[in-house]
């Protein structure tokens, strides 16, 4: 390829990842794997929502509602129609991105809080509305018929192999945040962030440009709702909408460092160690949600740009390797 | 072509405040003309108005034939207009080059990326900030600023350029060197409108000029009639009731 040097950012996040992704495989212990696949669940989906956050400037509190909408679409037709779960991932990926392109034409007018605050309500109202949809099992949810995992050769088998499919996807979620930050699309995305306005007088064509950024922040989280869904053997309401999530994926973010295809890894990597922390000790385990409000002020106040971006401006030449 | 631009009988109020009254003026290609007037006249307004980043409340805005009253700003962009803003507007965490890429690829050419780079390396040069083009846009003082917005319009390779107050805040030397870069924009064959309060500078590289005072064109003409434009000098001597007098005399 000649111009490598313009992939030399992507280097360090695959590498992060495909090595952290070979330990379950190389111990062997399934309880490792879990951990590895709930941090690498939490790399894909900051890394999504850093497209919209990071890259185009856009706070959404409510990022996992793709992930639920699009975890319930798959798993139904996994479940009820008897269909693959790549068949299940595909369709509950694009779902999400039609979910999110008709909200996005809705409400990416809005800026700043407005849209956060946006996000937010449409989060609670997709979680009311699937409480009160029979064809999904209303507040109880689906269970998954015990018969799925048999195509698979069995439930261990299925979750093995749900393992390697997370660690697909969170390849290539980095994959497509590292096409989309050094691509034109991407440029228009930081201008629109830096400033829309400006942005737009020279052209950018905003409203298209955050829509489709919206549309690729919603698929990843879409298909990892299904795949989640599937090798936990259920979904509910509650579970597919958890609005404690989607602020964690943003401290995940904010702690990394926003804009840069490094920064969600490092931050999932980060919050998640902590939470483990937080969860088993005694005196954080009931606050622990607090505490994730308060590391996000200190980020707001502190380390605006998160961890990678403050290497980057206190070491410039590593700008190249660290993106 | 008869005109590359034509304002048509343009006004624009804001809730009960007029900011332009009923202008109108026709831009033949490959001039530079002046737009004067003491502060709040209207002149930015009728930039944005342009522009389009609001509409006109009445009248119309012919560009390259094309009625363009309504348009948003990115399809003005896509149409061959670019714009400097009075205050500037960088990408503060983007670098001097990116910003100016953005315009290359955004802008009239719609370059690829690949392409953008070059046309932009040219630009910075053009100007005299290529020395800075891996800083951020942030560490700029604001003369490199104001260059910088206008490399980022003039990557776009407009067909019309819109420069407000491209010379305000520079020193002496500064404004000789703007002022030969606006020139060889216009020897480019790129046509101009320039928002200017420094009188010689404006005066001096205008082929023609339109004075603006409380929204009104009071005066139009090439920089010599302006010069001895009893009106002008009114307007200029800031007094209001006087102007509004001249003005309601014009109307009549
Ligand atoms: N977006 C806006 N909303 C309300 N009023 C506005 C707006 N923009 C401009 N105005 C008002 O319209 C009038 C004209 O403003 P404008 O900025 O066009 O003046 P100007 O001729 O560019 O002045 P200056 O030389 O100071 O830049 C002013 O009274 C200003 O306060
Ligand atoms: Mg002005």
């Amino acid at each position: 390829m000649k111009n490598w040097r313009n992939h030399l950012g992507l280097l360090l996040p695959m590498l992060v990842v495909i090595g952290f992704s070979l330990w379950p495989v190389i111990t062997g212990n399934i309880s490792t794997r879990e951990s590895a696949f709930t941090i690498l669940k939490a790399i894909a989906l900051a890394s999504s929502l850093n497209i919209l956050l990071g890259y185009t400037g856009y706070v959404s509190f409510g990022h996992i509602v793709f992930y639920g909408f699009g975890g319930y679409i798959g798993l139904y037709f996994v479940n009820q129609q008897d269909w693959s779960i790549w068949a299940g991932m595909l369709v509950g990926g694009i779902s999400a991105g039609i979910l999110a392109f008709l909200l996005g034409k809705a409400i990416l007018r809005l800026r700043g809080a407005y849209f956060a605050l946006a996000t937010i309500g449409i989060n609670e109202a997709m979680k009311a509305l699937f409480n009160n949809l029979d064809l999904f099992g209303g507040p109880i949810g689906m269970v998954l018929n015990f018969s799925v995992y048999k195509a698979y050769g069995g439930a261990a088998k299925a979750l093995g192999m749900a393992f390697y499919i997370m660690a697909g996807l969170t390849i290539i979620a980095l994959i497509i945040s590292h096409l989309v930050r050094t691509s034109k699309f991407g440029l228009g995305l930081l201008a629109i962030r830096e400033d829309e306005d400006a942005a737009e007088v020279m052209g950018v064509v905003a409203p298209d440009t955050k829509t489709w950024a919206y549309v690729l922040s919603a698929i990843i989280p879409g298909m990892v709702g299904v795949l989640f869904f599937f090798k936990n053997g259920n979904v509910e309401p509650h579970v597919a909408f958890p609005l404690h999530s989607s602020i964690e994926l943003l401290v995940m973010v904010m702690l990394g460092g926003q804009g840069t295809v490094l920064g969600p890894i490092l931050g999932a990597f980060a919050y998640q160690g902590m939470r483990g922390y937080f969860v088993t000790s005694e005196f954080f385990k009931d606050i622990q949600l607090s505490v994730s409000g308060v590391l996000l002020l200190l980020i707001v106040l502190f380390i605006p740009a998160g961890a990678v971006g403050w290497l980057r401006q206190k070491f410039p030449t590593l700008r190249r390797v660290l993106q | 072509m008869t005109s590359l631009l034509q304002v048509k009988g343009v006004s624009k109020f804001f809730g009960g405040l007029q900011a332009l009254n009923d202008v109108t003026f026709e831009l033949p290609e490959g001039q530079i003309l002046g737009l004067i007037g003491p502060n709040g006249a209207g002149k930015t307004t009728l930039f944005n108005v342009i522009n389009g980043v609001y509409p006109a409340t009445e009248g119309q805005v012919i560009f390259k034939d094309q009625d363009v009253t309504e348009a948003k700003t990115y399809e003005m962009a896509k149409l061959g207009l670019a714009r400097t803003h009075q205050i500037v507007k960088p990408l503060n965490e983007l670098t001097v080059i990116e910003n100016v890429v953005v315009g290359a690829c955004f802008g009239r050419q719609g370059y690829s990326l690949r392409k953008a780079t070059p046309v932009a390396e040219e630009v910075l040069n053009f100007v005299g900030i290529a020395d800075r083009s891996d800083q951020l846009a942030s560490s700029l003082n604001v003369a490199q600023k104001k260059r910088l917005e206008m490399a980022r319009a003039l990557a776009a390779q407009p067909h019309l350029l819109l420069l407000d107050e491209v010379l305000a805040g520079l020193n002496q030397s500064e404004i000789a060197e703007m002022v030969e870069t606006v020139r060889k924009i216009r020897d480019k064959g790129i046509t101009i409108i320039m928002i200017e309060h420094v009188m010689e500078a404006v005066m001096n590289v205008s082929d023609r000029m339109i004075v603006l005072n409380f929204g009104a064109q009071i005066a139009e003409g090439n920089p010599d009639e302006i010069r001895n434009n009893p009106r002008v000098i009114e307007a200029y001597l800031g007094d209001p009731k006087l102007a509004q007098k001249l003005m309601q005399k014009a109307q009549e």
